[in-house]
């Protein structure tokens, strides 16, 4: 069989996190009861006027600007017009002419190194209604909460070649969106989407196969699965000397398998135009500079200056810097307790164990980094033992108690209390003849039994350390 | 000269506007259809090279308003306005896709 090289391109769509919908004043809040956030606008009632949300701009620049794309100075909305019972207007409000930015492009690191995916380009439009199937009475059921929620759609160049590049490219958007502030991107949720664009052809051509489209896929894992089995399709057709047909596809994560929506003899015509109820938009050089001003530092610099300032191995600066929000937090208790490792341990550890277990989301991650900072201040004195600073962390976590209060109120605080130290190593001496004629004999094991015991005792009140040390002394007494 | 609205066009314009016209519709539709492409074909005459194509009438620009929700629950309003509703949304003939 001859070597083949696949051909990917995406068309990315990212719900953009603002407050109200792109032309009109309903809420865009996710999970409201159907047709809660309607109005005579986004149900495309006659004579209604859409107005367009500034931030929407504002969101679309930031996005533009951080992967390096051109900004179309002068550029307006269209229609594109087509029917279907979650569009109640007909048409699309969307950009085809002279979309927001083009000519971007972004890094991602690939098993050969770095790579540059291109953007063609990133245009602005509105999301459309969800349609359920109604089982009862075989009809389709529609709600408009989500018709008119803003949306920037991401064009990318045919420049990925396997599914790993894809996920790559995905998940360099993802973060880069969420540093920005301007999308939460879940695939689950629906906030982010992906339409992969795929071909195939002989290795060392140079020229382009038929691409087929596919659509629906809501998961890394979905992504992936279905560029293989799309890859393998068209493999297959063409080493049966038959020719792929340019086409839209729809995958069935269930079946794991993907069949034909329409092919391009009836693919629609959408009839764009100019859309005369919105003015055009001039974008000027200060409010381009103004957003250029206002990009957050980006995970990469972030992770570089990590290592260079605080002195913390790549690892740990790559996994602290996934979420914005998070590693603010640490940077913040990093300066606070002056230890930058010792709390890029605890959150690599703690922090994200607890997030795990209690199935909180880095950004919905919420106490005061001065707290966390006295608890690992407490430690450091060997105020409190580790297994009750994990437990006293656990309270900040959940409820953001000030640990310093707690550790006293609470009795965690390990006592200075040499007399109260002294006579329990004495009692449980006493309690244990037997392991205790072992140790005097030499047997040095049987001090991690003494050892525990103590510790039960004092409930964690004395460091492990000191009992260590008092113990021995009293033993080398006792021989 | 301009394109001549022939049955085929017909049929698709009506496929694309989802219309079922009668003949007779049909005849006097691809009639002024005709009618306009031919005045269309009249305003080619003039020179517009160097002329920026126009998309608004206006001389507005940058018609912005802020991101503040302005609009509350107005579903049964909304509804009202629907030929049949079931549990607060719209009912429609079955759609797959």
């Amino acid at each position: 069989m001859k070597q083949y090289e696949t051909i990917i391109g995406l068309e990315v769509h990212v719900e953009l996190a603002t407050r109200t919908k792109i032309f009109c004043g309903c809420s865009t809040a996710f999970g409201g009861a159907p047709n809660t956030h309607t109005c005579p606008v986004c149900t495309g009632m006659p004579g209604s006027l859409p107005v367009l949300n500034k931030k929407v701009v504002e969101f679309a620049l930031r996005a533009g600007l951080a992967t390096n794309c051109s900004i179309n100075q002068y550029c307006k909305f269209d229609r594109k017009n087509y029917f279907y019972p979650d569009n109640p207007q007909n048409y699309q409000i969307s950009q085809l002419y002279l979309p927001i930015c083009h000519d971007g492009f972004v890094e991602i690191e690939t098993e050969a190194g770095k790579k540059k995916v291109r953007i063609h380009e990133m245009h602005m439009e509105e999301d459309a209604g969800k349609l359920i199937h109604d089982e009862w009475e075989d009809c389709s059921l529609v709600d408009y909460n989500r018709s008119g929620v803003p949306l920037i759609e991401i064009v990318s160049e045919p420049d990925m070649r396997s599914a790993d590049e894809v996920i790559a490219y995905l998940e360099k958007l993802r973060c880069t969106m969420q540093y920005l502030g301007v999308s939460d991107c879940k695939l689950q949720e629906g906030s982010m989407r992906a339409d992969v664009n795929l071909s195939v052809r002989v290795a060392g051509s140079d020229t382009l196969g038929t691409r087929t489209e596919m659509k629906n896929l809501n998961s890394f894992k979905a992504i992936a699965h279905a560029i293989e089995g799309e890859r393998e399709r068209q493999i297959e057709l063409l080493e049966m000397g038959r020719s792929v047909t340019q086409e839209t596809r729809r995958w069935d994560d269930n079946k794991e398998s993907s069949h034909a929506m329409r092919s391009k003899e009836d693919a629609k015509d959408y009839r764009y135009f100019p859309d005369p109820d919105l003015p055009p938009i001039h974008i000027s050089d200060e409010w381009i500079a103004r957003i250029k001003g206002e990009l957050p530092e980006f995970r990469e610099e972030k992770a570089d200056r990590y290592q260079s300032e605080f002195g913390l191995p790549e690892y740990d600066s790559q996994i602290l810097t996934e979420s914005r929000h998070l590693a603010a937090l640490f940077e913040e208790v990093a300066t606070l307790c002056g230890n930058p490792k010792k709390a890029a341990n605890w959150f690599m550890v703690e922090v994200l164990r607890l997030m795990k277990d209690k199935g909180v989301e880095a950004e919905k991650v919420r106490f005061t980094p001065q707290h966390l900072a006295d608890l690992l201040t407490m430690v450091d004195k060997k105020e409190v033992s580790p297994q009750n600073a994990k437990k006293v962390f656990e309270k900040v976590f959940d409820e953001d108690i000030d640990p310093v209060a707690y550790v006293e109120e609470h009795g965690l605080k390990i006592l200075e209390d040499t007399g109260l130290l002294n006579s329990t190593i004495h009692r449980i001496l006493n309690e244990n003849p037997g392991p205790l004629s072992e140790l005097l004999g030499g047997k040095e094991k049987v001090m991690g039994f003494f050892v525990g015991q103590i510790m039960k005792e004092m409930k964690g009140k004395a460091n492990p350390a000191s009992v260590r040390e008092a113990l021995m002394a009293e033993v080398e007494k006792r021989k | 000269m301009a394109k001549q609205i022939d049955d085929e066009t017909m049929e698709n314009v009506c496929i694309l506007a989802k219309l079922s016209l009668t003949e007779e519709e049909k005849e006097k539709a691809k009639k002024d259809m005709q009618e306009m492409l031919d005045y269309v074909d009249k305003l080619d005459e003039l020179d517009t090279s160097g002329v920026e194509p126009m998309s608004h009438i206006f001389g507005d620009d940058n018609v912005f308003r802020e991101d503040v929700v302005t609009n509350g629950d107005n579903s049964e309003a909304m509804l009202a306005n629907a030929p049949k509703a079931k549990e607060g949304q719209y009912q429609v003939p079955k759609t797959i896709g």
